[in-house]
Formats: structure tokens, C-alpha cells, sequence
């Protein structure tokens, strides 16, 4: 009988490791790894500075208060003098600075609110939520046929434009129509810098990094706190099972 | 009204205090013994026997957590995402009663599952326990709606398509579909309306029948005595019993098997806090990733699947395809023609055979196949409440039952498995052909069994239960 149980336990776990739940962001390129920590409160910082500079300007983070950045090692007098842009309060949740009609006017639709980008981008077999984004923001180009003048590898006809492109500097894609089982595809081969921007490559994909690092922090800001505390408890249940353990054994050594 | 005891006076003070407390409520002192100290269970469970105990752990769970829940969740289309992403990151500890909630909600799918595969491996279902399997047929349909009506809650996207689907799948009824669609939702889609009814029902109604149900549960069984590994029955006339009348084969429920359901609870919570500290979403299987953008009612999703412990029963519903019909049909006729050949029932009955035959193909013919896939999907559950006048094997438990049995039941889990597998999977032609032989597979193990449980040569059923001391 243990042998079966095991047998199906295991093809169960078999079962839900190999199937994959399938999701959007089926087209685009393959994602890099996000090579953030969410323990690195320095990367956290800097990159809570470039998401309030960037990309606060048209998204709202509307369920993340300012003052919870107090987590990644901030006072209260440091928020209000650094991050504070769209309000004086600390306590105030992060929204952005224009009005979302107007986003609709320029745009085409509102831009995503993005407390909790990071878990909703996820996809089975491409990667995390971060990796998404890390790879996302880090392969915008040119693209003149595009009305905002931008286009990207990750999300092909995205209607957002490059926020970060003073950073990075303008960048084109090459492409080369090759011959895929009998269908034309344009496949990728290669970036051509167009304008240097202020940063070099290298620093660029840092400051991505550590902005994709604040976001996967901002979508549960509770995660540390969440993963130290799994460990006591885990430390705690594993001898409260040796205990429950030898209990059952001292009362069960007197059945025949 | 029950003798008055009275007490020494000088008896400790426990004592009087108990005895106080006996004299003017008896009641819950009889049920102390008739359910804990004197509730003879037979003494040689294995590990499956845990999984009741368990169920109950994860109800009180969900219960409550559901309470901290529900003091912060606003069940109103506008706020609800916001007022579930304030739980988690504003209101005290509120992250970890969520994580308990939606972990128990997977958690509580996987005991219930293994408790009544346990079941169908020891034949507990089998006379005189058929009201017991009833009662928890009727929990776990009772658990399905909780689940769907819970999962619509956080008003995500994957919460409102999926309502979407279902809801909508009660319009292919035909005639009253449209209307009874209409007032499940309360609108014509799924909208404020809806949430607010499915969170009147997820908080209240259905908890309430599902207490009633397992209270009813716990009592039937206790009436009947639990079946064990064996299939012998410990407290039958004919069964060993010490001088005070005790079954030999049972020990009492407290203090021996309460402090096995420590150990259980135990190695259970290590693997449930795992799963809540560690990996709360499960990769996508607990919490859903698409769950995380807010409901959009303009743009649907790409790929709506259920979540996970509804898939098998999703996989039968999109097995049947106008195709498939005609593998039902034919499934009809055989039934038909069998009954009518085979069976030795008065003309009348074989002439009442073929005229319901008739009409059943001449309605599969003329009503859509997605009418049929909901009527297979909700078969697939209603089957089980008739499992105990299905098996007609002679003995109970799988371990005196034909070798090839054993094999059967494996490849049952294994269909079982592949169809959960096959729902989270966006649809595809392979798929399409495995969970309609799937289907078959799962209508034919239940609807055959009165036939195939009878075949091959039982074992010898032993007279006392098979126990190797600790």
C-alpha cells in the first residue's frame, strides 16, 4: 500500500511539474534572468529612485504607500526629501502625476497600474514576472511605423514609449527575413547604437535591474519578512513533530 | 432528567467543578464518551486514515481566516482588488491570513481528494456506511461551489473569466438556461451584482450547509463505526470482544488516535507552511498569475482555465465536442442493446428501456454538445453518491480483491490525473482525443462496476484485522 501511495503522490507532483499553465506573452523573445535580489536593500533603493523619477510620471502604484520604503532602510525625513514628487504626505500611496483621461488621449489606453506587475507577468516555461521585465525594458528601438516612434522585442507594438531612452540612448533592432518552414519571419540579429545616451550599457542594465528588483519588491512588499519567518516556523513545527511524533509512539506501545 | 451525582466534598476541585458542570449539562459529557473516549475505532489505520482529520483542520482554517478576511475585504467590483491588496500590505499580518486562506483553499481540494480515494481503496462506502459516503459526496459538491464562489472574491481577471465561463455554461440548458444564467449572475454579465451574491454565498450560505453536512457526516459515522484497511468489521455480532464488551480490534478514539492526529497535523502544517511562507503561488497553480491585473469585463484573456482541482472535471466538460456525440451515442445504443438482450426483465421493462433509449438519442442529436459537456461534467460528480450500489464485490477492501483490480484503480488515478493535467492546458487535438478516452474511461469504471466488481477470485477476507504492533 506505501508503495502505491508513493507511486501516486509522485506521479501527482510529476504531473503538476510538467504541466505548464499556459498565459499571455506567448509572442516576443525569450527572457533574460533578472538578476536582482530583493534582499539588497541598496539595489531596492536606488531602483525605488529611478521608478519614482521614470515611470511614476504617467503609472500609479496605488496600492504602495511612500512610507513603506521605510522597509528597504529609509527614514521618514529621507522619503519626504528625495521620492516625494506628487504629494507631501508620506503616507499617501504612489499615483501618478498626470490624470489617466489624458493618458487615454495620448496613449490609446491607460497605462497599467503597477503595484503588482511583477506577480501578474509571470509566464510557465519563459520565466518570472521580473525576468519579464527585465528583458522588456532593456530591448525597446526605433521604430518609425509606430506612432510613439518606439517599438519592443519583449511586447511587439507596445503602445508605451522608451521612458528610459535618455539613459540607454536611442537604439535600433536589426532585423533578417529568413525562411522558417516555408513562412517569412523576421528574426532579430543585433542592436545598432544611434545616439549614445548617459549611461553605459553595463550601467544601464544595472539601474534596470535594480528598478525590476524594487518592482518585484513593491508587488509584496511583505516577501522578506514573509521568507525569514518561514524558517522559525518550519524550526518550530519540525520539533513540534519529533514531539508529536514520540507521543504517539508512547501511547501506541501498549496496543497489541 | 438525568440522575443528580453528588460528589465528596473532599474531591479535588476539578473534580466538583466537572461534576457541577455534568449535573446541569449531561449532554456534552455523553458525547465526550459516545464520540472521544468511548468511540471504538479499529486500531489498524494506516496513513490514508489521516485525511478526515485533516478536512476538518483545513475547515477550521478557512473558517477562520475567512473571519479576518472578511473584516477588510470589500465585496464591491470597484474596490475588491484594491481592498485584497490592502490586506496584504496594510493590515497587520494580513499577507500571512491571506497566504493561509487561498493556500488552504488548494489544500483542503488535496485531502478531501485522498480521504475519498481512501475510501474507494477500503470499500468504506459498502454497507452499512452508504449514508456516511452520502453525506461527504454531498461535502465535496458543497466545497466545489465554495471554491468557485470564493475564487471570484478577488476580482481579478482570471476570477471574473472564469465565473464568466461557468456561469455561462448553465445558458446551454436548454429552455430555463438563458434565465437561470441570468439569475445566478443577477446581470446580464458578470458584474457587482454577482460579486456580492457569491460573497453572500461563499461567507454564508454554503459554509452554513457545509457545517450541517459534516456534522451529519461525523455522526452517520459514528453510528455505523469506521471500516478500516481490512474491511472487517470490528463491531459485528460475531467480532472479538473483551469482558467489558469493548471491540479487541478497536481502541478508543481519544487519547489513541487523537494523539495520532497530532503526529498527522503536524507533518501536514510542515508542508502547508511551507507552501505558504515559501511558495504562496505555487507557481501559478495556487495563486494564479493572470489573478494579479484587476478584472477587465473588455478583454478577455487568452487562455481561461480553472483552477487546478476543477480541471479533471473541465477536461470531460471540454471533452465533448459534436464529434464526441456520436461516441455517446453509440455508448447509449450498446447500453440499450445489452439491457434489452441480455437482461432477464419483464417485456414491459425492455420495451420502457428502448423508448428512453429513443428519446435520449433523438435529445443528443438534437441539442448542442455543450449542453451534453455540462451534463457529463456534473455526472462526473453525481456518479460518486451512487458508488455504493455500484461495487457489488464480494469483499470491501482493495487488498482482498482480485490482483488486477489493484491495477484498475491505478489507471483510474492515472486518467484522473492526466484529465486535472489536460484542463490547465489550452486546447489542442491531442489533447482534444486523450480526455475524451479519459472521460470514457472514468464514466465506463463507475457505470461498468456492477459487472467488472464481481469478476475474478477474492482473497480470503481474514476474521480479525491485520495489526503489527508499534
Amino acid at each position: 500500500m506505501r508503495k502505491i501511495a508513493a507511486a501516486l503522490l509522485a506521479s501527482l507532483l510529476l504531473g503538476l511539474g510538467v504541466a505548464s499553465v499556459a498565459h499571455a506573452n506567448s509572442e516576443g523573445i525569450a527572457w533574460d534572468k533578472a538578476p536582482g535580489k530583493v534582499t539588497d536593500l541598496a539595489s531596492l533603493r536606488n531602483g525605488a529612485k529611478v521608478f519614482v523619477n521614470y515611470c511614476l510620471n504617467c503609472h500609479s502604484a496605488s496600492y504602495m504607500r511612500f512610507n513603506r520604503l521605510k522597509d528597504t532602510g529609509l527614514t521618514d525625513q529621507q522619503i519626504k526629501d528625495n521620492l516625494l514628487f506628487t504629494t507631501d504626505k508620506v503616507g499617501e500611496t504612489m499615483k501618478a502625476s498626470f490624470d489617466p483621461r489624458q493618458a487615454k488621449d495620448w496613449f490609446g489606453g491607460t497605462p497599467p497600474d503597477l503595484s503588482v506587475i511583477a506577480r501578474s507577468r509571470s509566464a510557465e516555461g519563459k520565466g518570472t514576472g521580473a525576468d519579464y521585465l527585465y528583458t522588456y525594458l532593456r530591448t525597446f528601438y526605433v521604430d518609425d511605423s509606430k506612432a510613439t516612434g518606439w517599438n519592443n522585442l519583449a511586447f511587439p507594438n507596445i503602445a508605451m514609449p522608451h521612458a528610459l531612452w535618455e539613459l540607454q540612448g536611442k537604439r535600433a533592432a536589426k532585423f533578417e527575413t529568413e525562411d522558417v518552414n516555408g513562412t517569412k519571419v523576421q528574426v532579430f540579429r543585433g542592436w545598432e547604437q544611434l545616439t549614445p545616451g548617459t549611461m553605459s550599457p553595463a550601467e544601464y542594465d544595472q539601474t534596470v535591474a535594480d528598478l525590476v528588483n524594487y518592482l518585484q519588491w513593491m508587488a509584496e512588499p511583505a516577501q522578506n519578512t514573509r521568507i525569514h519567518l518561514g524558517f522559525a516556523v518550519l524550526a518550530f513545527l519540525l520539533v513540534l513533530t519529533f514531539c508529536a511524533w514520540r507521543l504517539n509512539a508512547a501511547y501506541w506501545k501498549d496496543v497489541k | 432528567m438525568a440522575e443528580f451525582k453528588e460528589i465528596s466534598p473532599n474531591a479535588p476541585a476539578l473534580a466538583k467543578v466537572s461534576n457541577w458542570f455534568e449535573n446541569r449539562f449531561p449532554t456534552a459529557f455523553d458525547a465526550y464518551r459516545v464520540h472521544m473516549s468511548e468511540y471504538y475505532a479499529p486500531k489498524n489505520f494506516n496513513f490514508w486514515y489521516v485525511f478526515g482529520s485533516l478536512s476538518l483542520l483545513v475547515l477550521v482554517i478557512q473558517i477562520v481566516t475567512g473571519i479576518f478576511l472578511v473584516m477588510h475585504y470589500k465585496p464591491d467590483a470597484a474596490l475588491a482588488f484594491g481592498s485584497i491588496e490592502y490586506i496584504m500590505r496594510d493590515v497587520p499580518w494580513g499577507w500571512l491570513i491571506r497566504y493561509m486562506h487561498s493556500t488552504g483553499a488548494s489544500a483542503f481540494f488535496i485531502v478531501v481528494y485522498l480521504h475519498m480515494f481512501r475510501g474507494l481503496l477500503y470499500g468504506s462506502y459498502r454497507k452499512p456506511r452508504e449514508l456516511v459516503w452520502v453525506f461527504g459526496c454531498a461535502i465535496f459538491l458543497c466545497l466545489m461551489a465554495e471554491a468557485f464562489m470564493g475564487y471570484l472574491l478577488p476580482w481579478g481577471q482570471m476570477s471574473y473569466w472564469g465565473a464568466q465561463v461557468i456561469v455561462n455554461l448553465f445558458s446551454a440548458i436548454p429552455f430555463v438556461g438563458p434565465d437561470l444564467a441570468l439569475l445566478i449572475r443577477g446581470d446580464y454579465v458578470v458584474g457587482d451584482a454577482t460579486l456580492n451574491r457569491f460573497f453572500s454565498f461563499h461567507v454564508i450560505a454554503v459554509p452554513l450547509v457545509l457545517l450541517g453536512l459534516v456534522v451529519a457526516h461525523l455522526l452517520a459515522l459514528h453510528d455505523v463505526g469506521s471500516n478500516n484497511p481490512d474491511g472487517v468489521e470490528i463491531k459485528g455480532p460475531d467480532a472479538p470482544r473483551d469482558a467489558a464488551g469493548h471491540p479487541l480490534d478497536g481502541v478508543p478514539f481519544h487519547p489513541y488516535y487523537t494523539v495520532h492526529d497530532i503526529f498527522a497535523v503536524s507533518v501536514f502544517l510542515l508542508v502547508f507552511t511551507a507552501v505558504i511562507f515559501f511558495a504562496p503561488e505555487m507557481g501559478g497553480y495556487f495563486l494564479e498569475y493572470n489573478n494579479f491585473i484587476p478584472a477587465d469585463p473588455l478583454k478577455t484573456p487568452l487562455h481561461i482555465a480553472p483552477v487546478w482541482y476543477f480541471t479533471p472535471f473541465y477536461s470531460m466538460l471540454r471533452a465533448i465536442t459534436s464529434e464526441m456525440m456520436f461516441a455517446l451515442i453509440a455508448c447509449v445504443v450498446a447500453g440499450a442493446g445489452f439491457g434489452i438482450l441480455k437482461s432477464k426483465l419483464p417485456a414491459v421493462f425492455k420495451a420502457a428501456i428502448a423508448g428512453i433509449a429513443v428519446v435520449v438519442i433523438a435529445m443528443m442529436l438534437n441539442i448542442d454538445a455543450k449542453f451534453w459537456g455540462v451534463v457529463v461534467m456534473g455526472g462526473a460528480v453525481v456518479i460518486l453518491f451512487f458508488l455504493p450500489w455500484l461495487d457489488r464485490s464480494p469483499v470491501k477492501s482493495i487488498r482482498y480483491r482480485p490482483s488486477w483490480h489493484k491495477y484498475l484503480y491505478g489507471i483510474f488515478v492515472v486518467v484522473f490525473i492526466t484529465l486535472a493535467y489536460l484542463g490547465v492546458q489550452p486546447p489542442s487535438k491531442v489533447g482534444e482525443r486523450v480526455s475524451q478516452f479519459g472521460t470514457l474511461f472514468y464514466f465506463g469504471f463507475f457505470l461498468l462496476m456492477p459487472w467488472w466488481s464481481r469478476l475474478g477470485q477474492c482473497k480470503p477476507v481474514p476474521s480479525r484485522v491485520t495489526f503489527v504492533a508499534h
